[in-house]
């Protein structure tokens, strides 16, 4: 057991995969002075520029090539140093990654990993910013992985690196800083959700840094007596839902809450899959707690418009219940 | 190169008779490209292509008749026919797929070069694209990316002179992909296209240079395209008269000019032509009785974690 930051977390599962697979290397700007968040500190030291390889700043050929390193017997992890920026490498993400295998009937694999670093960390802007992990679930080929604590990006990475399919995995910015226990070789599953928080009067699910805001929200609810029940997802695809039904069969009410804009976000998905699947579990409307269809700011009270607090999330639920 | 005539012959004969349902982009006219690029690499060097991709698979040595099978979309073709022309690949020869996507086989070769170098081999990685692909931009990442690492990739642009149905001159700043190449510090060399002995003399010693650790080459080959974009293609945008003078420069007549004139006889020519129309007349019907794949393999190969279930009964 060790007391490890979130950023800490994570560089412990990559030197850990790379001590244990030479095939594993990591590729991205700025990685040899330890990436823009700290995240790749030291890792060039032990492991030498070849495997801890800085790059130009060419999103379309980090991806890319990580592609046909992938294709070539190695084990690339891709740093995209923002999601926003990722969007400059979408083309070999959705069209090359996701599908190659498919395409060549199963010649090949792609085990790569991506590492997207998502979300808001105050004042900046409409750039560096975004939550888009909905778009990824839409891709036949992706895992999607969005951990909330050190320990869950400590295990999902590592599993994540081992996993033979194109993944992406984003971190949210604003966790980096985050501490808490992470167990000795602590391992997850992808696509087990985790039971938070344990309740049996409303199932609020989430997933990354909304997961703790929700659980601010079960806090508050539970001064008043209401037990929530927090499930952070974990993955988003594939996600557990067995084990929101599960909770709905017990509290048969749902809110979905995340960062990510509403319109066509991974809410819906939830809460459409509980709707058409397991209705008769349901004895209030399901509710999306999301950001509005607007872009993210600077001014702070103008990007606190797309922020969903705690307080929301304990009104809507004393209206369900 | 008369294989690969051969092959793109019956598969354009397929997809007039609605056999191969979709586009295929006929590479007929640029066959010593093909054959004189692939003739110096061994069969575990790399090789990585384009939705024009048919004679580039063949030499660098996939089996014809699942190819063909592919292009129908039947089973036992190299990619279980879920690929089709445009993403025909084959692993076992070192063939890492065409691509659907003009220009993005560029940063995936040169990142197949860097996993060969991580893992310390010694094959060479090709990556063939069109004149239109230097206009995307992969091609400035993606070279950028093999100059920088020192990586070996012998990037050769096929050069027929249209990006699908537009002049690449014409939308194209500056003398060419050569310049722009050696602008980041890649050694290049130019060569005739349609002239088989001397784009596999020019592949040979880049290929060479290659592999003693040189870092990445370009190969400019200048040929043309003497049939459509793709079979449907009437190609009326052309000048008038210019495909038609270009058939004088066929490689395959000019490879046959050759040999004539050093001697070897015509019945013998004759014969490897028939040998190459027989094989892939033979293909095009063993192609044509192949079953359909299996319904359920449309969910295989998706991935390992989250796939979905086949419905019952598949």
């Amino acid at each position: 057991m060790a007391r490890l930051s979130y950023r800490e977390a994570g560089r412990l599962a990559i030197a850990e995969a790379m001590r244990a697979d030479p095939t594993v290397w990591c590729l991205g700007e700025d990685l040899g002075r330890g990436g823009v968040f700290g995240q790749y500190a030291g890792l060039e030291a032990e492991f030498g520029p070849d495997r801890i390889c800085s790059t130009p700043i060419s999103e379309s050929a980090i991806m890319g090539a990580a592609v046909g390193a992938a294709m070539a017997g190695t084990r690339p992890i891709v740093e995209m140093r923002f999601a926003d920026f990722a969007l400059c490498a979408v083309d070999e993400l959705v069209n090359q990654a996701a599908k190659a295998r498919y395409m060549f009937g199963g010649q090949s694999k792609v085990p790569l990993t991506v590492r997207e670093p998502m979300g808001m960390w105050r004042s900046s802007a409409a750039q560096h910013s975004q939550s888009l992990e909905a778009w990824y679930t839409h891709i036949p080929g992706l895992v999607v992985i969005a951990p909330a604590t050190p320990e869950d990006n400590y295990a999902l990475l590592k599993a994540a690196i081992r996993n033979d399919d194109p993944v992406v995995f984003m971190e949210h910015k604003n966790l980096w800083d985050m501490e808490g226990d992470v167990a000795d070789d602590a391992t997850a599953e992808i696509g087990k959700a985790r039971i938070a928080c344990a309740g049996g009067d409303c199932t609020i699910v989430s997933w990354s840094a909304q997961v703790h805001v929700a659980m601010q929200a079960a806090a508050e609810l539970a001064d008043d007596g209401i037990d929530a029940e927090v499930i952070d997802l974990r993955s988003l695809w594939p996600w557990d839902e067995a084990a929101v039904a599960a909770s709905v069969a017990k509290t048969g009410r749902l809110i979905v809450t995340h960062e990510a804009v509403g319109v066509g976000g991974f809410g819906g998905e939830v809460v459409a899959t509980i709707a058409e699947r397991h209705f008769a579990s349901l004895r209030r409307p399901p509710l999306r707690l999301a950001a509005p269809r607007i872009p993210i700011s600077y001014a702070p009270e103008l990007e606190n418009q797309v922020r969903v607090t705690a307080r929301q999330i304990v009104a809507a639920v004393r209206r369900l219940n | 190169m008369l294989r690969i005539r051969a092959f793109e012959t019956a598969a354009i004969r397929a997809a007039d008779e609605k056999l191969v349902l979709g586009a295929i982009h006929p590479s007929v006219g640029q066959e010593a490209v093909a054959a004189g690029v692939c003739a110096p690499l061994r069969r575990d060097d790399l090789l990585l292509s384009t939705h024009r991709g048919h004679g580039h698979t063949l030499a660098k040595g996939a089996d014809a008749a699942a190819m063909m099978r592919e292009l129908f979309g039947r089973d036992g073709g190299n990619c279980g026919g879920k690929g089709g022309s445009m993403h025909i690949a084959d692993f076992s020869v070192g063939m890492l797929g065409a691509n659907g996507v003009v220009g993005a086989n560029i940063n995936i070769a040169a990142g197949a070069a860097h996993g060969v170098k991580l893992r310390g081999g010694d094959q060479v990685v090709v990556c063939i694209f069109g004149d239109g692909a230097m206009n995307r931009g992969p091609f400035l990442e993606g070279l950028n990316w093999a100059a920088s690492f020192k990586l070996p990739v012998l990037f050769v642009c096929e050069d027929n002179g249209w990006a699908a149905t537009t002049s690449t001159r014409a939308v194209t700043g500056g003398p060419g992909p050569a310049a722009r190449a050696e602008a980041l510090g890649i050694a290049t060399a130019a060569v005739d296209g349609n002239d088989v002995l001397a784009v596999e003399e020019a592949a040979q010693a880049l290929v060479e240079s290659l592999r003693s650790g040189g870092g990445p080459r370009l190969l400019h080959a200048r040929t043309y395209r003497l049939l459509g974009h793709t079979s449907v293609d009437k190609a009326a945008y052309r000048p008038a008269g210019q495909a038609e003078a270009r058939w004088a420069d066929d490689p395959i007549r000019r490879a046959t000019d050759l040999l004539l004139g050093a001697g070897v006889a015509q019945n013998v020519l004759d014969a490897d032509a028939a040998a190459a129309t027989a094989e892939m007349t033979a293909a095009f019907e063993d192609a044509k009785a192949a079953p359909w794949p299996p319904v359920s393999a449309a969910y295989d190969d998706v991935q390992d974690i989250g796939a979905v279930a086949a419905p019952a009964g598949l």
